[in-house]
């Protein structure tokens, strides 16, 4: 039998698949049917009544967003009754609403302003006195005044089913109804922001963003977030060169149409008080401003002769891996200009004994977007939901759906969908529940083990959650091994691969990453890395990576991108190496690079340069920069473009950052097809006790996030401020 | 509206989630079996009564029955407590619960007498001196409708509508009991028997 059906909208045969709603046939089908609460994301409420159509036969107008269609069925959505239905519901829902546009930060994009043009009447036919609703206070991220709101419920609908608990309801009865928490109440999800989007009155708001600046006089930019290794997409509004709010760029195959809080609120970090003005240079022990061309004059000078006197060996390049690709690829060329291949983005790793078995990037594995199918998903060292909030939603997804997802932590996090299996620590260590499950699966598959885990795998006494989390890893079509953060950040990381890999080979699953840091695929990519270049060819004498070189206190360090030493690297010998090192030069945003470097230049945020990110799917996107710099600050492919100049080396002429994206395709383009070496390591002995946790906190991620008011003022940022001080 | 097929509506759609399989994680991370302390036994006994009831994954249909008998049980009026409580030991966000507290208007959220009175003063009752009743239970109390008496023991609750009881016309209802054929005598030896 087939799903197709033949309906009719207002003439014009349309296909559609049984079981879709008509509003769904007319969406696809360019033809506009007014609507508050539908939202094709989220559950059918047909609660606002605005998208009455006219179907035939039908007694009365039915709402298009939850009739179904049928053989034969013919919709009219302009037709007199139609028309007259839907200027009735507008009549009903304007009875109560406030005509405060003026100073209603929703005006000029409303949804409900803009059809009350469309269907309101010029004039209220109702003199009755309009009812007046306490505001909520939901938190430091969204304004309430609630009482515009018109009851289409799509916010609690978000928090219910995308989020996963349900943090606002209708509570109340008739004209008493609100919408709201009922008791004192923050929302607290890492998602929750989305709902300023939803909501189409001017209800939920931006609360940072309040009285900031009208929709129609600010631009709008697209942009990456750097915050994570989704790549999602994000359009910039800005206003005479501030970025004055973030929202959401739908790509379905990416964000789809949501972002993460800290995605939205982090353009607080960009303005920041502590944000570099000027260069400056240290002179006699102070740190004094200065122009730029003394500054890079400076830095090629001193970079030059220790280069000379001690061979580039002695200088260490450091970079974030939230820099663009062309930021890494042009640092990575002034250092290997130098001489020096110590260079590396992996800043909160710790073991790095098998960099050789690395794949050209970690990779999820699958497409984004095919995580929602996923039958089976065993994640190893991950607080997922904050880690990556957006994939953490496309697995809540599958879950949903039947997906057996199952966890191997050091420690219980909260993950709001059905979890087939938890494997917490309880004094074992994480490298001992996946080394249990290869054995089950080692066992089940009646196949010998593979080398590398073959005398771990015979003293493993696997429980029956081990057991069944083998078991669900052979089974379907589309399986899963992810490696999360603080599985990388282990400090026996390289055994958790080899097993994870292994077990990938017993049970036919793929084995995936989460990387860290918004462009740390970018970096794998540009050969931000001691032993390989772009496009993941092999040098030829390989460098330190950042442990190793901050261990060996070098004779210099270039520190790039906004990083903290004591927060974003996870070796403690950095403070002493930029301590004991002859010269430190930063380029950072923000001036806490004043406390261990001699030269201080300051480069753009993400916002303020163009650039390219590379995400964890192995997606390349290229936004140009959309906010001016602040002060003095330049984008940092130019300065670096500049550096290279003064250090004379060849090649530094580009004039425009996607110059350097070509050189970056071509070269990896010609390098062709990368083949990951196999580790040949094998392991022998059981490792002793529980896993160090090695979590970090969803606001502490890199120090734009850190500088984010309003996300430092969540229950999350103050909880995690209270642990600090503790 | 009828006619219309609302899928997914509210309570319970088929796109609900497997609320017993959810870990809801606030809750039952923050207040592990909170809910000993404010549910008595017998409370509990009467939940469990009504969750077999419902299908595992519809437990949210059992929050009205077990709010009454919670409601009943502690003192005429939900506390937030309470009604975490009853979230927690059914299992659902408390946002739920406290939606079901404030739709419907026999349970009470603010702190109120533990018995509840409510005299019938729509039209069959009205023409059967319905209106008396209510004056009379008003002076022995000495309170107005919406009130409760300062020790405590009765709240005079808004009527809403017809209780369907007209054909034994004059009505009230304490404690959710129907109480018909009222006279002035009839109610003072009824409120006399709550004590």
């Amino acid at each position: 039998m087939s799903d197709e059906v033949n309906i009719e909208v207002n003439g014009v045969p349309m296909k559609a698949r049984k079981g879709q709603m008509v509003i769904q046939v007319t969406d696809a089908n360019d033809v506009y049917v007014p609507r508050f609460c539908y939202h094709e994301k989220l559950p059918i409420a047909a609660n606002c009544r605005m998208c009455l159509v006219e179907v035939e036969k039908a007694p009365k107008p039915m709402p298009a967003c939850a009739t179904p269609v049928a053989e034969g069925m013919k919709v009219f959505t302009k037709s007199p009754k139609a028309i007259a239905a839907q200027r009735a519901v507008m009549e009903f829902l304007l009875i109560n609403h406030p005509l405060d546009c003026p100073i209603c930060d929703q005006g000029g994009e409303c949804e409900l302003q803009d059809l009350a043009m469309g269907f309101g009447r010029d004039i209220s036919r109702y003199s009755e006195r309009k009812r007046v609703v306490k505001d909520k206070n939901l938190g430091p991220l969204v304004s309430t005044d609630m009482t515009r709101c018109i009851h289409c419920t799509r916010c609690v609908r978000f928090t219910q089913d995308v989020q996963g608990f349900q943090e606002l309801g209708t509570v109340g009865r008739g004209e008493m109804t609100e919408i709201g928490t009922f008791i004192e109440k923050s929302v607290d999800h890492e998602l929750s922001a989305n709902i300023i989007d939803l909501c189409p009155v001017g209800a939920l708001n931006n609360k940072p963003y309040r009285y900031r600046a009208r929709a129609w006089e600010m631009t709008q930019h697209p942009l990456i977030s750097p915050h994570d290794a989704v790549g999602t997409n994000i359009y910039a509004h800005v206003l005479r060169g501030r970025v004055m709010r973030i929202v959401p760029r739908a790509n379905e195959d990416v964000n789809e149409t949501w972002i993460a809080d800290r995605d939205r609120f982090s353009y607080q970090g960009i303005y920041s008080d502590d944000r570099l003005l000027k260069p400056s240079i240290r002179e006699n022990g102070v740190l004094q401003e200065t122009d730029w061309e003394t500054a890079l004059q400076k830095v090629a000078e001193k970079l030059g002769r220790i280069a000379k006197q001690h061979g580039g060996g002695q200088i260490g390049a450091i970079a974030s891996p939230n820099s663009t690709l062309e930021e890494l690829h042009l640092l990575a060329r002034v250092t290997r200009g130098l001489g020096s291949a110590n260079l590396d983005h992996r800043l909160r790793r710790s073991d790095f004994r098998d960099d050789a078995s690395d794949p050209l990037f970690p990779s999820l594995g699958v497409a984004i977007k095919d995580l929602e199918t996923a039958n089976s998903v065993l994640i190893v060292g991950s607080n997922i939901r904050k880690e990556v909030p957006l994939l953490a939603h496309r697995i809540r997804k599958a879950a949903l759906k039947g997906g057996k997802v199952s966890f191997i932590n050091a420690q219980r996090y909260d993950y709001l969908f059905p979890v087939a299996g938890y494997l917490a620590s309880n004094g074992i260590g994480s490298l001992d529940h996946l080394v249990a499950v290869a054995a089950a699966a080692v066992n089940a598959s009646g196949k010998p083990a593979p080398a590398s885990i073959a005398s771990l795998v015979g003293q493993a006494q696997p429980n029956d959650t081990h057991k069944a989390i083998a078991q669900q890893l052979s089974e379907g079509e589309r399986r899963l091994i992810l490696l999360g953060a603080i599985a990388q950040r282990d400090p026996a990381f390289a055994d958790l691969r080899l097993v994870a890999s292994a077990l990938a080979e017993v049970t036919g699953a793929t084995l995936g990453y989460l990387p860290e840091g918004g462009n740390a695929v970018g970096a794998h990519i540009v050969g931000f890395l001691p032993g390989r270049t772009v496009g993941g060819q092999a040098v030829s004498a390989p460098g330190l990576n950042v442990a190793d070189m901050l261990a060996a206190k070098l004779k210099a360090y270039i520190v790039f991108g906004a990083i903290e030493p004591k927060l974003d690297i996870a070796s403690d010998a950095a403070s002493a190496a930029f301590e004991g090192a002859e010269f430190v030069v930063a380029l950072s945003p923000y001036s806490t690079a004043a406390q261990f470097a001699d030269v201080v230049l300051p480069i753009g945020t993400f916002a303020e340069t163009a650039g390219t990110y590379v995400n964890l799917e192995g997606r390349w996107q290229s936004v140009p920069g959309a906010a001016s710099p602040v002060g003095e600050a330049r984008p940092g492919w130019k300065v670096l473009r500049v550096l290279g100049n003064l250090l004379n080396l060849p090649g530094f002429e580009y004039t425009a950052a996607d110059q350097v994206t070509a050189e970056i395709r071509k070269i990896v383009d010609e390098a062709g097809a990368f083949t990951a070496k196999a580790a040949t390591r094998t392991l022998q002995a059981k490792t002793a006790g529980a896993t160090v946790v090695r979590d970090v906190p969803i606001y502490q991620v890199d120090a734009m996030v850190r500088r984010s008011a309003a996300l430092q003022n969540t229950r999350e940022g103050r909880e995690t401020v209270r642990g600090q001080n503790a | 509206m009828s006619g219309t097929q609302d899928p997914g509506s509210n309570d319970g759609g088929k796109s609900a989630p497997e609320l017993d399989e959810i870990d809801t994680g606030n809750v039952a991370h923050d207040a592990p079996h909170g809910y000993k302390g404010v549910l008595s036994e017998h409370a509990r006994h009467e939940i469990d009564h009504w969750l077999t009831k419902f299908p595992p994954d519809r437990k949210r249909s059992a929050v009205i029955a077990a709010l009454r008998a919670v409601q009943h049980d502690i003192g005429g009026y939900l506390t937030k407590e309470s009604m975490d409580a009853v979230a927690e030991y059914i299992g659902l966000p408390p946002i739920q619960v406290y939606e079901v507290a404030t739709f419907y208007s026999m349970f009470e959220t603010k702190p109120v007498g533990r018995h509840s009175i409510s005299v019938c003063t729509n039209i069959s009752c009205m023409l059967c001196g319905g209106e008396d009743m209510l004056s009379h239970v008003e002076k022995r109390l000495g309170i107005k409708v919406g009130e409760s008496t300062p020790d405590g023991r009765f709240f005079l609750k808004r009527e809403e509508e017809c209780l369907a009881a007209c054909n034994n016309a004059p009505m009230m209802m304490v404690d959710h009991v129907y109480y018909e054929n009222l006279t002035p005598e009839k109610i003072d030896e009824i409120l006399d028997r709550h004590k």
